[in-house]
């Protein structure tokens, strides 16, 4: 069995998230004031032999983004901490942010060190009021007691964060709509390229990084990159949160190396499905995700193993549906939330999102027709081919993994 | 000197300067690839997605109008992706705004095999006609949301920024802030944003009275400028 870990998670609900003292007393800010003994440089190579991948969904390498930002000479450069999270069935970061906030404080100023940044934003999702305070609270705690501000333990680094809460958007957890967000404008993703470690918030060079992705960097720093690669397989290293959600008897956030099987994580770790149900699916990604069926359970929850099976990692959310789950239901419910969701910027989600949700409310109703199944893979693989943002990028792909993976368009529905 | 970069175009092969767009390089070598939000005036905003080609190792179609082309890639402007996605984005497009009156859009159609009616089911966006000033009327039927007008309106020509986008998806929609009445907005009706607008859905007040069958006098009563008092 794969094994359960306790690196991210080691604080989260045994200290008091809001007591600097605690957070001090159990290892706290060592990560920081080591950082600032040591070269920028030197620090990137950590997390770059380190492997640390992006956390947040999109899978990209954290250390290419910090040696680009580094790389930047345009000043001011800032640094982000993306915690929108607002994926559904994701609730890892929230999980992070209420149990450990200090951590998040103390691993993006250590990113502001490594890229050159005096200046850092954490972005919460406006439905995380808890979140928000504790967060608001370690900031302003960790500036009284010297942890931000001018000339850290005496340095040349001076670093201080703003926290900006999000209005309710999805849309805005992608890096370049959540940049337009804080800058007072609409929250619609930008044309990449130019990338945000050129041209990010207020047009300035910019590491972005979600909030488990940063929670990795202290005990990287503390305890090197190597370390790091021991843990887990060496393709897919560190410790992974999971969000598991549904027909489980203990649902929750789980943290455990990307060897962790599917099944090892509903059935061992989440104790499995309750009532005597029997599991029918499980949606891997969130509503950007994609559908597995019950005899794909052995699959690892690394990066590239779940890519193999057609599916993405994801945020890690894993929602568990037993036998008692009407699929269509669950299609209208994700059509919905895109069709709700899309920013309206690129004519292909904008009108895809929306047509797509249109049929799919139809066929669960139980209207299904020949050409169905034709006309949501032009709608889907248009948006996923065209689309300006991952949003529309991946807003056909549960709905399209669903109808391939399970004989949806045989049963039709009344329901 | 600017750099010059080599690319390769439905098979041939062009060198431009750096900084040249892919829509540009391409019509160099006479490959046309269809605009709707893109206007030579105007920024290049790449939400239309109907000029999307193919970069062999990209993961995704890139939108030629703003996308620069890079050393040595591999540019296909007709592909299966490329075609499909154009197709049924025309598609969509119709049977969410009325297209009658936008000519690019119906020759596009044409040239993808797009059934315009095939979405025709899905919920259409329905305004009524604003007349709210003596120059132009605003027609939001026939509005596609390329965003030229709010442009025009702001940073890209007139800095009056009376336009902007209220909404958000499929409902998002063009409209002053507030809605107020144009006349009550920062509006000089300097006629930019009719100008640049590609389906009728902004179309000078005169014109569309005429089309209306008004006669001239009619057509003057209700044009004619107030004028400041002396």
């Amino acid at each position: 069995m794969a094994q359960q870990t306790s690196v991210l998670s080691k604080r989260v609900g045994k200290i008091d998230p809001d007591s600097l003292t605690a957070y001090v007393d159990s290892g706290g800010f060592l990560a920081l004031r080591k950082a600032l003994t040591l070269d920028p440089d030197e620090i990137i190579h950590e997390i770059s032999t380190a492997h640390l991948i992006g956390r947040g969904g999109a899978a990209f390498p954290a250390g290419f983004k910090w040696a680009a930002v580094r790389r930047e000479t345009t000043s001011p450069k800032y640094v982000v901490c993306n915690a929108d999270e607002s994926e559904p069935g994701t609730f890892k970061d929230r999980y992070l942010m209420e149990g450990d906030p200090f951590h998040i404080v103390e691993a993006l100023a250590i990113a502001a060190y490594a890229v050159g940044a005096n200046c850092g934003f954490i972005y919460v999702r406006g439905e995380y009021p808890l979140a928000y305070q504790r967060l608001a609270h370690a900031v302003a705690e960790s500036r009284r007691a010297g942890y931000l501000g001018l000339n850290l333990w005496n340095t040349a680094f001076c670093f201080d964060i703003q926290i900006y809460r999000g209005a309710g958007a999805y849309v805005c957890g992608e890096e370049t709509a959540l940049f337009e967000s804080i800058e007072g404008r609409r929250g619609q993703p930008r044309l990449k390229p130019p990338f945000p470690t050129t041209n990010g918030l207020f047009g300035k060079p910019t590491l972005i990084n979600n909030v488990e992705t940063l929670a990795n960097v202290p005990d990287i720093v503390l305890n090197g990159g190597q370390w790091y690669r021991t843990l887990g397989p060496s393709h897919n290293p560190g410790p992974k949160l999971y969000a598991v959600s549904g027909h489980v008897r203990r649902p929750g956030v789980y943290e455990a190396t990307m060897d962790l099987t599917l099944r090892e994580l509903i059935y061992d770790l989440a104790g499995g499905i309750p009532g005597g149900r029997t599991l029918q699916a499980v949606l891997v990604g969130g509503a950007a995700g994609a559908f597995l069926r019950p005899d794909q359970l052995d699959v690892a929850l690394g990066f590239d193993t779940l890519r193999d099976v057609g599916t993405s990692l994801g945020s890690g959310a894993v929602m568990v549906l037993d036998d008692s789950v009407d699929l269509w239901k669950v299609l209208r419910r994700l059509t919905r939330f895109f069709q709700h969701e899309s920013c309206g910027k690129c004519f292909p989600c904008q009108l895809g999102t929306q047509r797509q949700a249109e049929i799919v409310s139809r066929m669960a109703a139980g209207d299904i027709r020949p050409d169905d199944e034709e006309t949501l893979a032009d709608i889907g693989l248009t948006m996923r081919d065209a689309s300006l943002c991952g949003l529309g990028q991946t807003a056909s792909s549960a709905l399209l993994s669903a109808l391939t993976q399970f004989p949806l368009l045989q049963q039709g529905g009344g329901r | 000197m600017t750099k010059e970069i080599r690319c390769t175009i439905d098979g041939q092969t062009i060198a431009v300067p750096e900084g040249t767009t892919i829509l540009e390089a391409a019509r160099r070598l006479g490959r046309e690839i269809p605009t709707l939000c893109h206007h030579e005036a105007l920024t290049a905003s790449g939400q239309c997605r109907i000029c999307s080609v193919e970069v062999e190792g990209a993961r995704t179609l890139v939108p030629a109008c703003a996308t620069t082309v890079r050393q040595n890639t591999v540019i296909h402007t007709r592909s299966e992706r490329v075609d499909r996605s154009r197709k049924v984005i025309l598609e969509m497009l119709a049977s969410a705004a009325d297209v009658s009156e936008a000519p690019d859009i119906l020759a596009y159609a044409e040239t993808y095999h797009a059934d315009l009616a095939r979405f025709a089911e899905g919920e259409k966006r329905t305004y009524s006609i604003i007349d709210d000033n003596p120059f132009y009327i605003r027609d939001y039927n026939k509005c596609i949301l390329c965003g030229r007008c709010v442009q025009a309106c702001g940073t890209d020509m007139q800095f009056t920024f009376a336009l902007t986008t209220a909404g958000r998806g499929f409902h998002s929609r063009i409209t002053t802030f507030f809605d107020e009445p144009l006349p009550e907005s920062t509006c000089v009706f300097c006629g930019n944003c009719v100008g640049v607008c590609p389906t009728n859905a902004l179309q000078p007040k005169q014109a569309w009275l005429l089309e209306q069958g008004a006669d001239w006098a009619e057509i003057r009563a209700q044009t004619k400028r107030p004028r400041r008092k002396k």
